[in-house]
């Protein structure tokens, strides 16, 4: 009898166990989930949490941060749990068609009203507001903007091979990495580890190569995939990958490297090689200095890291709480300097950022804006993907196979809009 | 107290007692096997080819047919056979090496066998990340890692790009594999040499064999049941390789496998039904190869 009682104490503990443990994230949490876990990024969020547990003291923060490889580890854990139904109170993703895939699940709830209360219709850029809206309704709070299409160099080596002046257009750039290579620099740093940094340089060149207008023609089938203007990039994009450093396999750091110690000439890249280069006791302008990318002044190629409200959310409340603080003066003024991008807010203060962001806000105020391909802005997962892959294997061709990537680029159109 | 134990021994030999302490184990294969291979079948029978569209209605083998239409699937499927059978053959050839050193008994034998064995201590990522480093592709005054060696050692006709061109690049990403599991092959093979009497041996010196006639015609011939194994371990580790490319070249196209490619259409493409149906194109592949196996097996213990 005794043993029996027992018994059924212990299956009803296991069963209390069983019961409690899913419902973890009780009133009172907030389940972020992230992938920002070193360095600037890091540091940047630690800026806003404690702005955030200012604001709200009963809020337990509890960051779910799954690091590594860019995002990727990140996305495949959130697509599980967005697919169980069992989703954090807020996410990190790129601001753009990266969202499309849960917005089309019905994953993610409308934050339109939230931009009204806010203000943020107003203080935010409306090109950029354009962008982030679907069909009506806004899903995302964007926190920070970088910049993806800036050129990086060294001024010594520029020096060494006669170089004194940013180029100004795509040709004149061409003409630089001759320079380069005939002083025994490699003219374009690339990073050929996981294809998207390369695909990364693939789509500054034809931005830089077509303009503004047919690029964005690109995302809507108003510019053709198969056209004239795409060819005619393929053929300047080959050129510059023939002045790339031989070793096909580097991370971008290393690539990056390249540009610092003088052993590289150019480097597309957006503008987080600068917090990095901060970060190794760098001075910008001094070991390396930048310009808008060549044939692409006045244009800013933009990417944006941006929060979420998943339906379903265990806490709502803290999850709008949360992306309250994201769209806030304070919350974005604590988060940017330190991850080397700016504010998404045009009533920022400047004060706080260094030359190079000071530089780019000036330019987010002026500027063109067009959204980054392998950042999440005009291409969802699947295209993205694509996308890259069709350059990486151009790149490992060796440039050769310029219908391979057209026939590529066409496929991760298609795909994209299945 | 005699009477107790009486009981129990009892109770021992209730077969039903035995099968209660299996039943769990049991439970969780039925479950977490086999359910979830039966669940990934029906998954790519289906129709649900992205994360918006709910439509888990039965579609045939559509998914099948598309994958043969899809450049990216055979392009993975046969990187995935060259690396396999350049795997394969270098790490037998370089195992069975290793451990006919070795099997001779010499001076330092546990020193050498654990050093052969510490490649597979090693974690994947880790791993990788230096054979990136030492797989560079630069050339001549630029080359690092190997490439630097041969440069140094003047076997410049050696350099080359290793996993970077779209020919050569699953011959080099099998290297790093090679170099990681043939200690495991060498452990296998050794331990296949220890289990031959010395008898043998001793009787057909007496009989005055050579040494490469007692390989050829005693020892070999009593290893095939180990080159079965070593054959069978190594083809299902290769069919299912991930973290090693990952870790090396991460979502690259040049050396993209199976695996690296399922992985893709899940998590980005979010396609689940044809992500489940390349699952089930690598499953279907082990199975080819573990399944007769696992019948010969069986079969020589029943023999027994």
């Amino acid at each position: 009898m005794l043993k029996k009682s027992k018994l059924v104490v212990a299956l009803a503990a296991v069963a209390l166990i069983a019961a409690t443990a899913p419902a973890a994230p009780a009133a009172g949490n907030l389940e972020i989930f992230t992938w920002w876990a070193s360095g600037g990024e890091a540091a940047g969020l630690a800026g806003m949490t404690t702005e955030f547990t200012n604001k709200n003291p009963d809020t337990t923060f509890v960051n779910a941060s799954v690091a590594g490889a860019a995002g990727t580890n990140a996305k495949g854990v959130l697509v599980s749990r967005m697919e169980a139904g069992n989703p954090p109170d807020t996410f990190q993703a790129h601001a753009g068609a990266e969202l499309s895939s849960y917005v089309k699940a019905g994953q993610l709830e409308d934050l339109t009203s939230l931009y009204k209360s806010e203000g943020w219709d107003k203080v935010f850029p409306s090109d950029l507001i354009k962008t982030l809206t679907t069909k009506g309704k806004i899903y995302s709070v964007p926190v920070n903007i970088h910049r993806a299409n800036v050129l990086w160099w060294n001024p010594a080596a520029a020096k060494k091979a006669g170089i004194t002046k940013a180029p100004a257009s795509l040709d004149a750039m061409i003409a630089d990495l001759a320079k380069f290579k005939k002083v025994g620099i490699d003219g374009m740093a690339l990073a050929g580890q996981g294809d998207w940094a390369i695909a990364h340089l693939f789509d500054y060149v034809l931005l830089a190569s077509m303009g503004p207008d047919k690029f964005n023609g690109l995302w809507n089938g108003k510019t053709k995939w198969d056209g004239a203007e795409v060819k005619t990039a393929i053929k300047k994009f080959a050129t510059i990958l023939s002045y790339g450093n031989a070793s096909k396999s580097l991370d971008w750091p290393d690539a990056g490297k390249l540009i610092t110690t003088g052993k590289a000439g150019f480097f597309i890249m957006g503008d987080w090689a600068s917090s990095q280069w901060q970060s190794e006791g760098l001075k910008l302008g001094k070991d390396y200095t930048w310009a808008p990318g060549p044939g692409t002044a006045g244009v800013y190629q933009w990417l944006s890291d941006s929060f979420t409200l998943p339906k379903g959310a265990p806490n709502r409340a803290a999850g709008i709480a949360w992306l309250k603080v994201c769209g806030s003066l304070a919350g974005q003024d604590a988060f940017n300097p330190k991850k080397g991008s700016i504010a998404v807010r045009k009533d920022s203060n400047s004060k706080l950022y260094d030359s190079y962001l000071q530089a780019a806000m000036k330019s987010w105020k002026v500027d063109r804006l067009v959204g980054s391909t392998v950042h999440g802005v005009n291409y969802g997962n699947a295209g993205m993907s694509a996308y890259d892959s069709a350059v990486g294997k151009f790149y490992a061709g060796n440039a050769k196979d310029s219908a391979g990537l057209v026939k590529g680029l066409v496929a991760a159109y298609k795909t994209n809009n299945a | 107290m005699a009477l107790k134990s009486a009981k129990r021994k009892k109770h021992i030999q209730n077969p039903w007692g035995g099968f209660f302490f299996v039943l769990p184990s049991i439970l969780a294969m039925a479950i977490f096997v086999y359910g979830m291979i039966g669940w990934t079948l029906k998954f790519s029978f289906s129709n649900r080819t992205s994360a918006w569209k709910k439509d888990n209605s039965f579609a045939g083998v559509a998914r099948y047919t598309e994958l043969l239409d899809d450049p990216e699937f055979t392009h993975a499927f046969s990187n995935l056979l060259k690396f396999t059978i350049v795997f394969m053959i270098g790490t037998m050839i370089s195992g069975l090496i290793m451990s006919l050193l070795l099997e001779k008994g010499i001076k330092g034998e546990g020193f050498f066998r654990s050093t052969y064995l510490y490649p597979m201590a090693i974690s994947f990522i880790a791993m990788g990340t230096s054979w990136r480093w030492l797989m560079d592709s630069a050339k001549g005054p630029k080359a690092t890692g190997l490439n630097l060696i041969f440069d140094k050692m003047h076997l410049n006709f050696l350099e080359n790009t290793w996993y970077t061109s779209i020919k050569g690049s699953m011959f080099a990403m099998a290297l790093p594999a090679i170099w990681q599991m043939s200690g495991y092959v060498m452990a296998l093979f050794l331990a296949g040499f220890r289990g031959i009497p010395d008898d043998l041996r001793e009787a057909a010196r007496v009989d005055g064999a050579s040494e490469y006639k007692i390989y050829r015609h005693i020892l070999f011939p009593q290893l095939s049941p180990t080159f079965l194994t070593v054959l069978i371990i190594l083809g299902h580790i290769s069919m299912k390789v991930f973290d090693l490319i990952y870790g090396i070249a991460s979502k690259g196209y040049v050396t993209k496998v199976l695996a690296i490619y399922m992985w893709q259409v899940i998590f980005d493409f979010q396609n689940y039904a044809k992500g489940a149906a390349i699952a089930v194109v690598i499953l279907v592949m082990i199975a080819v190869v573990v399944i007769p196996y696992l019948i010969y097996v069986n079969k020589t213990e029943e023999a027994k």
